[in-house]
């Protein structure tokens, strides 16, 4: 297999970028890794007429703290964040959910700007993202905007980026007393989840202040279980409080039953998810891990 | 590459790579594929396509020393940078010890795999060299071999571990077989 032709431009600074997406955004498709384009483009469900290769742009990787936040730079490959260890304290949800990923030949070349891009109701990054609140930084040749995660993914393979917009970056509020959790049900390494959840809680004294809950592979895109983030907010992480945060995020799910398993199915595991997430990242927030 | 038309011709573009340690170059559309470039450009075979969709690894290669599947890889994308493919893996006539490992060890039935196998192994040993039995299978975890069981490519890659732990032990002139070296 290989794509229909298309023209090839690959910019050596983002001004450049944004200045041929001005001119060819509508026509054009941006590529980060190709782990996801190019597979489309084989099979031909994607034929622009140019791809814009972002792949070379300089400082557009890597994840860094910076102003109480982490910043993950669009290019960050899955393989950076699997293996920074310093993660694993700071945001140990982000480590955990990059080693699920595809495979790690994938992940040495797949992105997590990307894969947000990409907004597969499968994918992995975008629950995380909004489990944790995240705010994605957008470049234009008219500036540059920022769209909460919440707003950024709007269907199957549909976000609020416009045809001239690159993503450059990833903002994640880093709170103090607060951790996160993945836990994802695969079939076999390499498919992508039959059910996956993403927790992320910020604890005040024992109470949880605020929780963050993003669902993976139960709807038309990732969803986020904001009745059950309300319910346990101001809380004791009780076994009542969670069960209930489990059902009802269990609830908001909108499987459908394929090839994985039966929509009951699906429902549960996201409730016995939410379950597991809610202990392991009270836990952790706790300094129990 | 015999030009198709000249509207594609005027899409294409400059390609080089280095290869096994050496410049090779060919002006090509933009919608080739690595594994194409590879293997009808370049000539080299050793390159497998197994699924032609990112989920098998036998078209695995080391970029820059990093294990990719050259099927999911434009040439372009990739200009400019260094490609390892099974080719390069042994000196001459020696065998590299991942591929010494693989023949001790028994690491191969049909063959299919091996290429990719013995990339991502020899990519593994360079920042782990001594890697236990749970970090050999996450390594391979994204090249599936259809004979094997797998058992005998961990221990393949196992014994090459061990080669390379002695050569470091015991640093003897390298071994280069009549018309060997590179
Ligand atoms: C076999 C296989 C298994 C996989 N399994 C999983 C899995 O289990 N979980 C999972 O989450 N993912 C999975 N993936 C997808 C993988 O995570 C990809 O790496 C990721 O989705 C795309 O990242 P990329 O950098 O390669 O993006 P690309 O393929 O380059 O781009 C993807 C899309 O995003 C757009 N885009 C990319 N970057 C930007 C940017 N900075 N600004 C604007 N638009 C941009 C592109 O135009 C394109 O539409 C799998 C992929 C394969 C091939
Ligand atoms: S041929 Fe490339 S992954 Fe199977
Ligand atoms: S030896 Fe046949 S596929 Fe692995």
């Amino acid at each position: 297999m290989f794509p229909a032709a298309f023209d090839y431009r690959a910019p050596s600074s983002l001004a450049e970028a944004v200045d041929i997406l001005r001119q060819r955004g509508e026509e054009a498709k941006v590529m980060a890794g190709g782990q996801s384009l190019i597979p489309l483009l084989k099979l031909r469900f994607s034929q622009p007429a140019l791809v814009v290769d972002i792949g070379r742009l300089p400082n557009l990787a890597g994840v860094e703290r910076k102003d109480g936040h982490l910043r993950v730079g669009a290019l960050t490959r899955h393989v950076q964040v699997e293996s920074n260890t310093d993660l694993r304290t700071l945001c140990p949800i982000l480590p955990e959910a990059a080693h699920w990923i595809a495979d790690p030949l994938i992940r040495n070349q797949g992105t997590v700007g990307g894969s947000v891009c990409h907004a597969d109701p499968q994918g992995d990054w975008g629950s995380v993202m909004l489990a944790l609140d995240a705010d994605f930084v957008a470049r234009s040749e008219s500036g540059e905007r920022t769209i909460k995660a919440a707003d950024f993914f709007q269907g199957p393979f549909t976000t609020a980026l416009r045809p001239d917009e690159v993503l450059t970056e990833i903002r994640i509020p880093l709170a103090a007393h607060s951790a996160g959790a993945y836990n994802k049900l695969e079939r076999k390494v390499g498919d992508f989840a039959t059910v996956a959840v993403a927790v992320q809680v910020e604890m005040n004294g024992d109470k949880i202040a605020k929780a963050g809950i993003g669902l993976t592979s139960v709807g038309d895109r990732n969803l986020k279980a904001r009745d059950a983030e309300k319910s346990l907010a101001g809380k004791q992480p009780t076994d009542e409080a969670i069960a209930e945060a489990a059902r009802l995020a269990a609830a908001a799910a909108e499987p459908k039953a394929d090839v994985r398993g039966s929509a009951e199915f699906k429902r549960d595991i996201v409730r016995v998810f939410v379950q597991r997430g809610l202990k392991t990242a009270v836990a952790r927030a706790r300094g129990g891990q | 590459m015999n030009s198709v038309s000249p509207n594609l011709d005027a899409l294409a573009r400059h390609v080089s790579l280095k290869v096994n340690g050496a410049e090779r170059s060919a002006d090509v559309e933009p919608r080739v594929l690595l594994v194409d470039f590879i293997r009808t450009n370049l000539r080299l075979t050793g390159t497998h396509i197994g699924c032609d969709t990112s989920s098998c690894g036998a078209c695995t290669v080391l970029v820059d020393g990093t294990p990719m599947k050259s099927c999911t890889l434009l040439a372009v994308q990739v200009s400019g940078r260094s490609i390892s493919t099974v080719e390069g893996l042994a000196a001459g006539a020696a065998m590299s010890p991942m591929q010494t490992g693989f023949h001790e060890e028994h690491g191969l039935q049909c063959g299919f795999c091996t290429p990719g196998m013995m990339l991502v192994g020899t990519a593994l040993l360079e920042h782990n060299p001594n890697p236990t039995e749970e970090q050999i299978r996450w390594a391979i975890s994204g090249n599936i071999c259809r004979c094997t069981g797998y058992m005998n490519i961990v221990k393949a890659i196992q014994h090459a571990a061990a080669i390379k732990a002695e050569a470091v032990k015991a640093p003897k002139p390298e071994a280069v077989a009549a018309g060997g070296g590179q």
